[in-house]
């Protein structure tokens, strides 16, 4: 195996392995799902799963915001590009995400105007400085990236910029995880819980997984060694018998979140009744949308949009990859149909997204850690 | 998107602005700070930035790790990218 010396304290990763092993009962087998797609990315990119014992199971979970976006959310937002002649700014991961007639990336080339933000700020700098066109951001993500979204659109009223809305795809991870603890085809023992989505909401969030389902969740960071300790922190829960939520990113993840960014969250948006996820269908009270206070903010409100469901081309089946039931490879269009080239599903554009680490990393040469 | 990027604040603007100046490598980028707020920040302080607002006061030994973390994830350039491309300041 090739061996990546920028890696911290590689005897702590073997210790980190061996006492994965130790811990291990081999009559067992435990499915681990990493909730973050961040983490998705950091495990294929330095191939974790080979230097777990075989009955350690990692599993792929929702927390790819684009990934689960529904196709006819993103034929929506293309809509008012299209038909209302809005400027629509989108994060770059937006712009190659497959709508049912194309991505971003291939209306704006048909004449959308389709601007690729790094920033909501951005956005709103758009509306300042077009006083002339309707700018709407289509705005995506969990609980990480809605406070700025939050804090754009109380600018946007503080300032009184009125050609600006915010399209709001914005959903919150506790649901989504909830609708696979109560989903019939899904047996998963413990969580790798989400970094940076925790360091909004903190930990508190997760108790209900302990309490209610008896299952641990250990917050965890990115590095090799950090998902490794995570998981031996998982396995001695599992040993014991116990399941709570423990901090293994404490050095960033502050146990009670970041109170103004719920604060703002909170004065902006309210829970939606309910939201389509992709793979994991309508999940109640799983996403937010935009409070009447900022009625005149809100794209929906704004626009007519078509609100049409897109169904997935039939072949693609990215709802079990997202759901964790499937491996991407086990996708009967991937690396043929599907590649990062030309992907079918969001699942190949993401960075963070299971198919596109897979096709990157395991199909290629990763830089395995060395145990 | 999803990255998170580590600043040192090395200015802080006007209040009513809510940014202050960041310096990452050589590339100095205002972000909004107003999630930071009761962190009672100061000069030096190191802070994870996400879309272009700092989410989290880190120590400096974390801003080095997620530096290193960024490279070893191939994410290094997109990470600059990102910031070179706020716009808003
Ligand atoms: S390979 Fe493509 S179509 Fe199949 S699950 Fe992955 S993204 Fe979806």
């Amino acid at each position: 195996m090739k061996f990546v010396d920028e890696f911290r304290d590689p005897k702590l990763i073997r210790q980190a392995a061996q006492e994965i092993r130790r811990l291990a009962n081999p009559d067992r087998h435990y499915r681990l799902m990493e909730v973050c797609g961040g983490h998705t990315h950091a495990i294929y990119r330095f191939a974790l799963q080979d230097v777990l014992p075989p009955n350690i199971e990692l599993v792929h979970g929702p927390g790819c915001p684009v990934c689960v976006l529904p196709m006819g959310r993103v034929d929506d937002g293309l809509s008012l590009a299209r038909d209302h002649g809005v400027i629509l700014a989108a994060f770059g991961d937006m712009m190659r995400v497959p709508g049912r007639t194309g991505s971003p990336l291939e209306h704006k080339a048909r004449g959308a105007d389709i601007r690729m933000v790094y920033s909501p700020l951005d956005a709103l700098k758009l509306a300042r400085e077009n006083p002339d066109r309707e700018v709407v951001f289509f705005a995506i993500g969990f609980e990480t990236t809605a406070p700025s979204t939050a804090l754009t659109l109380r600018a946007a009223r503080q300032l009184g910029v009125r050609n600006f809305s915010v399209f709001c795809n914005h959903v919150t991870i506790i649901p989504a995880i909830r609708a696979i603890l109560d989903s019939p085809d899904m047996r998963v023992e413990a969580f790798i819980g989400p970094g940076h989505v925790s360091t909004v909401i903190g930990c508190r969030a997760y108790e209900f997984i302990c309490r209610d389902y008896g299952k641990p969740l250990v917050t965890s960071g990115f590095e090799p060694l950090d998902v490794l300790q995570s998981i031996v922190m998982i396995l001695r829960q599992l040993e014991e018998g116990c399941a709570r939520v423990e901090n293994q990113y404490a050095r960033v993840v502050p146990w009670e979140g970041n109170l103004p960014a719920l604060r703002a969250m909170a004065e902006v948006f309210e829970l939606r009744p309910f939201f389509e996820w992709r793979g994991l269908g309508f999940i109640s009270q799983s996403a937010l949308r935009i409070r009447d206070d900022y009625a005149d903010w809100d794209a929906e409100r704004r626009f007519s949009m078509p609100g049409v469901r897109v169904t997935d081309p039939k072949a693609a089946q990215c709802g079990e990859v997202l759901k964790g039931v499937l491996k991407p490879h086990q996708c009967k269009l991937f690396g043929r149909e599907c590649t990062p080239e030309h992907p079918i599903g969001a699942l190949m554009v993401s960075s963070e997204g299971a198919c596109a680490a897979y096709y990157n990393y395991a199909m290629r040469k990763s830089d395995a850690v060395a145990v | 998107m999803c990255l998170a990027i580590p600043g040192r604040i090395v200015e802080f603007l006007p209040a009513a602005s809510h940014l202050a100046v960041v310096e990452v490598g050589k590339v100095r980028r205002k972000v909004n700070i107003d999630l930071l707020r009761e962190d009672g920040l100061a000069i030096d302080d190191w802070v994870l930035i996400h879309v272009g607002f700092a989410m989290s006061k880190i120590g400096v030994a974390e801003a080095e790790e997620q530096m290193r973390l960024l490279a070893m994830l191939g994410e290094d350039k997109q990470a600059m990218e990102e910031l070179e491309g706020y716009r808003f300041g």
